[in-house]
């Protein structure tokens, strides 16, 4: 008997399903897995034509079964939450760039109410081929399960968990070895799994892996946003595991192969032509972002008091690339040459239980580098490398952890917090010392940590209730919407993306719409009717992606060399070329013949986007005051901030026919707040009316009967909120 | 390393290697079945050029699942059960002599059988032991080589 089958005959099996793997056709495997870790029932669910007609797959599968397992007064550690992750009918493709994306849908434990987040990694892509478009975990274990589907077998097991690690350094590389019956098994494995972290915060992420066979050891990707982790941990999953082995270009089932090629081998080679020339994703992965957005004053700092740092130049890419191992595969999924996923082979941490060990660093990500560095004032590229590696093991989102880091600072720094209060942490900006220590209480449940590791939401109720903090000041400077951090952008000078953040449904992550520069930079949306279009499109557009299992990045980090010559500027900001390919890459795989322009495109994601506005609204939010927002996003809360850009904001207030001149900067920054506070409720106004929304943001019964997602109870839902 | 050489002096334009490659791996007559595409060469009128793999392995390195390797003779070939069909070799090929045909889900290449040079009625295709490449970022890795 070889090893790893004797390892798993030793396994304690707790409930086991077989099927038939079916064929996937065109995009669907058109079933989803149940698995309930209370009465461990396991069941497939049938995908009809409604459902992939109405809800695509993606993110929009998730939302429509989380719907359906919950009800309003459900919260998020209640059993019937659910976990759970699904691909989309385009994931799972090889040959076009970034077709390999989950989406982790539940209820989060920071919002109390929907969430997704997108996820690289095998995961999505290996759960269809097993012959699942959705896995949907629900209950709560009373011992540590592992969930393992083997796709070639047909075999779906519930499996008391072992002795295994914690933390996701070493836990996905023991899960693969476990269930990896040779070493060519390792490719075809893909787990899903978090750490300690996840337990002890309201912010842990999903970390999705996949084997690098070149470096030859598990690399991890993130569903970061909204606690899904925690949701996960809560549920005593120790982790999800698929494996498939044989994946080919047509695993997929598409419906026009010869379509297929010609549009992926098209994508490569702009790729291999336009990359090196425009952002050199293939170099630098998003840290390329950090010199752009220290340059134009939109890098935070300081939890978001300011836009640039004279530091700044230590985290740019210059800087990390010194770290990476470059020049092979860096895809989370085959075929995706934008190849954006940065490995740093050997870190040897400073600090923690790896202190002086070599350890891998997956990442770091711009918003990484953002949140943890430059946010909280550390400008160390190894330190925040060292955060890095750290959130990923514990199982910690890097963007709440650095924003929600950064409120407590500034908290610090204004005395509300101070040594005595803290543990005696030191958390002035900076101090990276104390950053890492933080970190680490989080991930073992202990001190100061796991204070900060509740979010800034509950931070601000504290602090005010304890410590006796001003709450409108808390209120100001807690970069948090609908319960979520802030990711890591200032949008104090576009009101266009205040609303990006402030009207997204999950809370403010910029997945939604990314428009500074083409409002406050290069002003192509000068009314509000311009910005209310930008903000109905980008949206909509974007949200397709994660219907389909697709990354965003291919769609703008690189664009034809004609793009910006051919386009007036607002159309080249769409890269119509490539919306054309993901009309074809679409229709190419599911053979659908009603998708033929980018309007289409659109219609499907407003479908399930609204569908989304309503789940919160189920759930007791989505409704205008919670897509208000705290003024550190749309101005300068203090003296030292408006006086920091004073020339700019004295500009603007004359602009308004406010003369500064002879006024204090307390009388300036309550003009200055006082029209952008309105500027945001005139934008609210706007995108609401232009989304088919009412004055308090309710989608109006016409503007679902017109989306064809008027089902009994979603119309009974909203007519009591529309009374 | 063993590599097709054209040679644009004696090509009469005959796309007599074209056939008998795809008859040779394909089993038909069919020039977008053939790992050697003969055209007009753009800059000089009345001369052809060859779209063929050089060997030089740059694939190698952009192959996620390294399905691409180098045999002894130094020819970089294609392991059919390993590959994804994800085609970014066939996009990243600096001289755009890696193909895909539609009818199949793996893409091919030039492996220097000299079928072709045999059949070149002009003798303007050969197959010539050429300088070792330097090694790829995988190769320096991986020291794989196929057998």
């Amino acid at each position: 008997m070889k090893a790893a089958e004797k390892k798993q005959t030793a396994l304690q099996i707790l409930a086991e399903y077989r099927y038939t793997p079916p064929k996937v056709e065109r995009g669907y495997a058109n079933q989803t897995l149940y698995v309930n870790v209370s009465d461990y029932t396991i069941a497939a669910k049938p995908v009809d034509e409604k459902m992939k007609h109405t809800f695509v797959g993606g993110r929009g599968f998730g939302l429509w079964l989380l719907w359906n397992a919950v009800k309003g007064t459900t919260r998020w550690n209640d059993p019937e939450n659910e976990v759970i992750l699904s691909s989309g009918p385009i994931g799972g493709t090889t040959v076009y760039p970034g077709s390999g994306k989950s989406i982790a849908v539940s209820l989060s434990p920071l919002t109390g109410t929907v969430m997704d987040s997108n996820v690289g990694g095998h995961f999505g892509p290996l759960l269809k081929f097993a012959g699942w478009d959705a896995i949907e975990v629900q209950g709560k274990s009373d011992k540590e399960v592992i969930i393992f589907v083997d796709g070639n077998k047909g075999l779906v097991q519930i499996i008391a968990a072992p002795a295994l690690a914690d933390d996701n350094h070493v836990l996905p590389e023991q899960l693969l070895e476990l269930f990896a019956e040779t070493p060519e098994d390792r490719i075809g494995i893909s787990s899903v799994s978090t750490g300690p972290g996840a337990e002890h915060t309201l912010m842990g992420c999903l970390n999705v892996s996949f084997y690098d066979p070149r470096r030859k050891f598990v690399r991890l990707k993130q569903a970061g946003r909204g606690g899904i982790g925690t949701v996960f941990r809560h549920k005593k999953v120790k982790a999800l595991v698929v494996k498939y082995i044989g994946v080919k270009g047509d695993s997929n089932g598409p419906a026009n192969w010869a379509e297929l090629t010609e549009v992926g081998k098209r994508m490569h080679r702009e790729i291999y032509e336009q990359d090196p020339i425009m952002n050199d994703m293939r170099s630098n992965g998003t840290p390329y972002l950090v010199s752009i957005m220290n340059e134009f004053d939109l890098l935070p700092v300081h939890n978001f008091r300011y836009g640039s740092h004279p530091e700044a130049t230590k985290l740019y890419n210059t800087e990390f690339r010194k770290y990476f191992s470059l020049g092979i595969p860096d895809g989370c999924w085959y075929g995706c040459t934008l190849a954006c996923s940065r490995c740093v082979e050997r870190f040897q941490p400073r600090t923690g239980p790896y202190q002086g060990q070599w350890v891998h660093v997956d990442g770091p990500e711009y918003e990484t580098i953002a949140g943890v560095g430059s946010n909280c004032g550390v400008f160390d590229p190894h330190a925040v490398l060292e955060a890095n590696f750290y959130c990923d093991a514990y199982g910690i989102d890097t963007i709440s952890f650095g924003t929600a880091l950064a409120f407590a600072m500034e908290c610090y720094e204004a005395g509300i917090l101070n040594k005595e209060r803290t543990g005696g942490l030191e958390l002035r900006f900076g101090n990276a010392e104390a950053l890492l220590e933080t970190l680490h209480q989080m991930g073992q449940g202990k001190g100061f940590g796991v204070i900060v590791g509740q979010g800034v939401r509950r931070m601000k109720q504290l602090f005010a209730e304890k410590y006796g903090a001003d709450p409108a000041f808390l209120q100001d400077i807690g970069m948090e919407c609908k319960g979520l951090e802030y990711s890591e952008y200032v949008s104090k000078e576009s009101v266009a993306q205040q609303g990006g953040y402030g009207l997204a449904n999950k809370g403010p992550q910029h997945d939604e719409a990314w428009l500074i520069f083409m409002d406050a930079v290069t002003k192509q949306i000068p009314t509000f009717e311009d910005k209310a279009e930008a903000l109905h499109y980008f949206p909509m557009f974007r949200t397709w992606f994660s219907l389909n299992g697709l990354c965003k990045l291919p769609w703008n980090d690189v664009e034809p060399a004609d793009n910006k010559r051919k386009y007036p500027p607002r159309l080249a900001a769409r890269v119509p070329e490539h919306v054309r390919n993901y009309i074809q890459l679409f229709t190419a795989v599911t053979g659908r013949e009603d998708v033929k322009e980018p309007e289409d495109l659109v219609l499907m994601s407003e479908r399930v986007y609204n569908f989304q506005r309503i789940f919160n609204l189920k759930m007791g939010f989505g409704t205008r005051e919670h897509d208000a927002i705290p003024y550190r996003s749309m101005g300068p809360v203090t003296v030292e901030e408006y006086e920091s850009r004073a020339e700019r904001y004295d500009q603007q207030l004359r602009e308004i026919g406010f003369e500064p001149e002879g006024k204090s900067t307390e009388e300036k920054l309550a003009a200055l707040r006082k029209y952008r506070e309105q500027r945001y409720e005139s934008l609210i106004d706007a995108v609401y009316k232009r989304r088919g929304w009412n004055a308090q943001g309710i989608p109006t019964l016409e503007t679902v009967k017109r989306l064809g997602i008027d089902y009994p109870d979603v119309v009974a839902l909203l007519k009591e909120h529309l009374r | 390393m063993k590599v097709l050489v054209f040679n644009p002096q004696l090509c009469d334009g005959c796309h007599v290697c074209e056939e008998t490659c795809s008859q040779r791996w394909f089993k038909e007559v069919n020039a977008e079945k053939s790992a050697i595409r003969i055209s007009a060469s753009e800059d000089q009128p009345g001369r052809y050029q060859a779209t063929v793999c050089n060997q030089c392995g740059e694939c190698i390195d952009i192959c996620p699942v390294l399905a691409l390797t180098r045999d002894k003779h130094g020819i970089v070939r294609i392991n059919k059960k390993l590959c994804t069909g994800c085609l970014s070799c066939v996009g990243f090929c600096p001289i755009l002599a890696m193909y895909i045909h539609p009818d199949y889900v793996v893409p091919f290449k030039c492996i220097a059988c000299g079928e072709c040079a045999k059949a070149c009625p002009t003798g303007a295709l050969s197959i010539e032991d050429l300088p070792e490449a330097p090694l790829t970022e995988t190769e320096k890795r991986m020291k794989v080589v196929a057998s």
